[in-house]
């Protein structure tokens, strides 16, 4: 598909480590992509650097996003997509936050960064200091919860309909007990429990 | 009209009135556009700040569509996911599956084989067609004409036929499947799209006759919205979004994926970056995409051979080895139920989708369920930007920015 090579890659990622000063922690290299990652703290100067420098002219942000590693202490990934239109280059930089410890954001550099933090901050309550408006963006008004969260169950906490008696949506607590996830993984290979007729195998 | 012999009743009633009346400042006022507003393209809730009919402030609110699909997918096989991807952009669907299978594949180093190659182009551009039909015309609408979403819709509806035919449904189609495409396309619906493409260009002359050179339809659209090229970069534009700023980017050229290097197409620019620009560039690329779909169905007729990996860890087998491999039996058995499973890491995969830059961030952790997966919609991108592009125009300029930036909600909300 691309027509990027690892060396290129590899020589990418020592260029940016030289340049950024202490910004990042490290890189790899995997299915012909480069992950940078760097301290959440120096997200603003790293990006501008990468915007900016002649030597890497990352001009668009493609997305922005999070991803949820719950068993971690700091348990957010912030991921950011760049892409050099006059380098033909993508690149994804990652950087590490909590729950409670804000991201800078980086609407100053990529003004299009500003939804999806907005979104980031919907989907993860993940913070970003310095963002002009972070408001919820794509879930109901007045929403509770960060539903892309690992332990934000499936089915939510709140359901609506519309009563036709009190002429009006109602909101009301979730009727459904249980959401069937079905465990279709090879008891040989991903199952946590005791196989049938197998409990007393350790014993 | 009034002489001077007798002057009009009011001016001098008006006259009288004017110590009685103190001059106030003209309040601004905030109007809700949408939801349900046949040029809001679906579900979008624009809150304006006008100065009379002056926007100074948009403020979209988004998510009425919003489904959680991301977290629908967390919760599934990779192989129940691609029908999630019909539904997002539900005007080209079979685009939005291409890169979440390319991601896929990616993943797994699958090698698709080459008539599944070009039946994926074949119908990427279709989509292609489908979308763009559906937004040059609907934005016709927008701005006051009504014919051409009648014309437009009549072609719109025979490119379903296709699609029903290749895969069985007009909208979802779930055709696109890791390591090729479900089935192969017999030969009539082949020789059927290679006519449409002879005709279809007779439909595009009409059209030209009644939109382009249309005074009021260029009246309403030239000078509006204007991108700059700066903007189109800053904003993160892809697809007709920056190529109307004049930046030659085009997916399908510059990173290429499937065998789009190997087919000739050009990519129309445009010059001003206004909505008749989009417009024109939108036009431009349905005849392109013409071209292209002519040379896939040449291709095709040389090309014979399989349209899916015969990896069968991860393709089903074929129903008639089923009645006699038990090896067969298992895999089907095994990939229906627990799905492949798709090495631990992360992937970008991107496609030039009818919108732009539609991409899919998988992260896999090494089980048969994706552990994330973003979804990149041009869209969403493209919409936030109507606050900037709105300032200083007219309110009846809202919706004819509104489609030429070629919002679709399933995508934008997800």
């Amino acid at each position: 598909m691309s027509i990027v090579t690892t060396e290129r890659l590899a020589a990418l990622a020592e260029q940016i480590t030289a340049k950024a000063a202490g910004a990042v922690t490290g890189s790899t290299i995997a299915f012909g992509e480069l992950n940078i990652e760097a301290r959440a703290d120096q997200i603003v100067p790293l990006l501008t650097l990468l915007k900016d420098d002649a030597d890497f002219q990352f001009q668009q942000l493609i997305e922005l996003c999070g991803v949820d590693y719950p068993e971690r202490p700091l348990r957010f990934d912030v991921v950011y997509l760049l892409l050099s239109l006059t380098k033909n280059l993508r690149l994804r930089i990652k950087v590490q936050t909590d729950e409670d410890t804000a991201v800078p954001s980086v609407t100053g550099v990529y003004p299009n960064a500003d939804w999806c933090e907005r979104e980031t901050f919907d989907m993860y309550g993940v913070f970003f200091s310095g963002h002009p408006d972070l408001r919820r963006i794509l879930t109901d008004y007045g929403f509770h919860g960060h539903p892309l969260r690992k332990d934000f169950p499936m089915t939510g906490y709140v359901e609506v309909r519309y009563d036709d008696s009190l002429k009006r949506v109602v909101y009301e607590p979730v009727k459904i007990t249980e959401y069937r996830a079905f465990d279709f993984l090879s008891p040989w290979e991903g199952a946590q429990y005791a196989l049938p007729g197998d409990e007393k195998a350790k014993v | 009209m009034a002489d001077d012999m007798t002057p009009l009743p009011t001016v001098v009633s008006a006259e009288a009135d004017v110590a009685l009346v103190t001059e106030t400042k003209v309040r601004k006022f905030n109007i809700n556009f949408g939801p349900q507003h046949p040029a809001a393209h679906g579900v979008l809730r624009l809150v304006l700040e006008l100065d009379g009919e002056v926007v100074e402030r948009v403020d979209p609110h988004i998510g009425l569509l919003h489904r959680g699909t991301e977290k629908l997918i967390e919760a599934r096989t990779y192989l129940q996911n691609t029908p999630y991807f019909d539904r997002l952009d539900y005007v080209a669907p079979m685009n939005q599956e291409h890169a979440f299978v390319l991601a896929i594949e990616k993943m797994l180093g699958l090698a698709v084989p080459k008539r599944a190659q070009l039946i994926r182009v074949l119908f990427s551009e279709i989509g292609r067609i489908l979308s763009h039909l559906l937004n040059v015309t609907t934005q016709a609408m927008d701005v006051g004409a009504l014919t051409p979403p009648l014309w437009g819709f009549e072609q719109r509806e025979k490119l379903m036929v296709f699609y029903e035919r290749a895969c069985g449904a007009r909208l979802h189609a779930n055709y696109f499947r890791p390591g090729g495409v479900h089935q192969d396309l017999p030969e009539a619906l082949i020789a059927d799209i290679d006519a449409w493409c002879v005709a279809f260009p007779n439909y595009m002359r009409d059209m030209d006759d009644l939109i382009t050179g249309n005074r009021i339809f260029k009246q309403r659209n030239v000078d509006i919205g204007v991108v700059t090229r700066q903007e189109a970069l800053d904003w993160g534009f892809s697809g007709v979004m920056v190529r109307g700023s004049g930046i030659a980017w085009d997916l399908r050229r510059n990173q290429p994926y499937e065998c789009y290097d190997e087919l000739e197409f050009d990519i129309p620019l445009g010059k001003n970056g206004d909505c008749y620009d989009r417009y024109l560039c939108r036009m431009e690329e349905m005849r392109q995409s013409v071209r292209i779909m002519r040379q896939c169905v040449a291709k095709l007729a040389e090309t014979p051979g399989p349209v899916m990996t015969e990896d069968y860890k991860v393709v089903p087998p074929r129903r008639a080895d089923m009645k006699r491999s038990m090896e067969a039996l298992i895999h089907h058995f095994k990939l229906y139920t627990e799905g492949f499973h798709v090495p631990a890491g992360e992937v970008y995969a991107c496609v030039e989708a009818p919108k732009g830059e539609f991409g899919v961030f998988l992260v896999a952790d090494g089980s048969n369920k994706p552990y994330r997966c973003k979804i990149r919609a041009p869209g969403f991108h493209h919409l936030q930007s109507m606050d900037w592009m709105n300032r200083g125009h007219m309110l009846a300029d809202v919706s004819a920015i509104l489609g030429s930036l070629d919002i679709v909600f399933g995508e934008v909300d997800r």
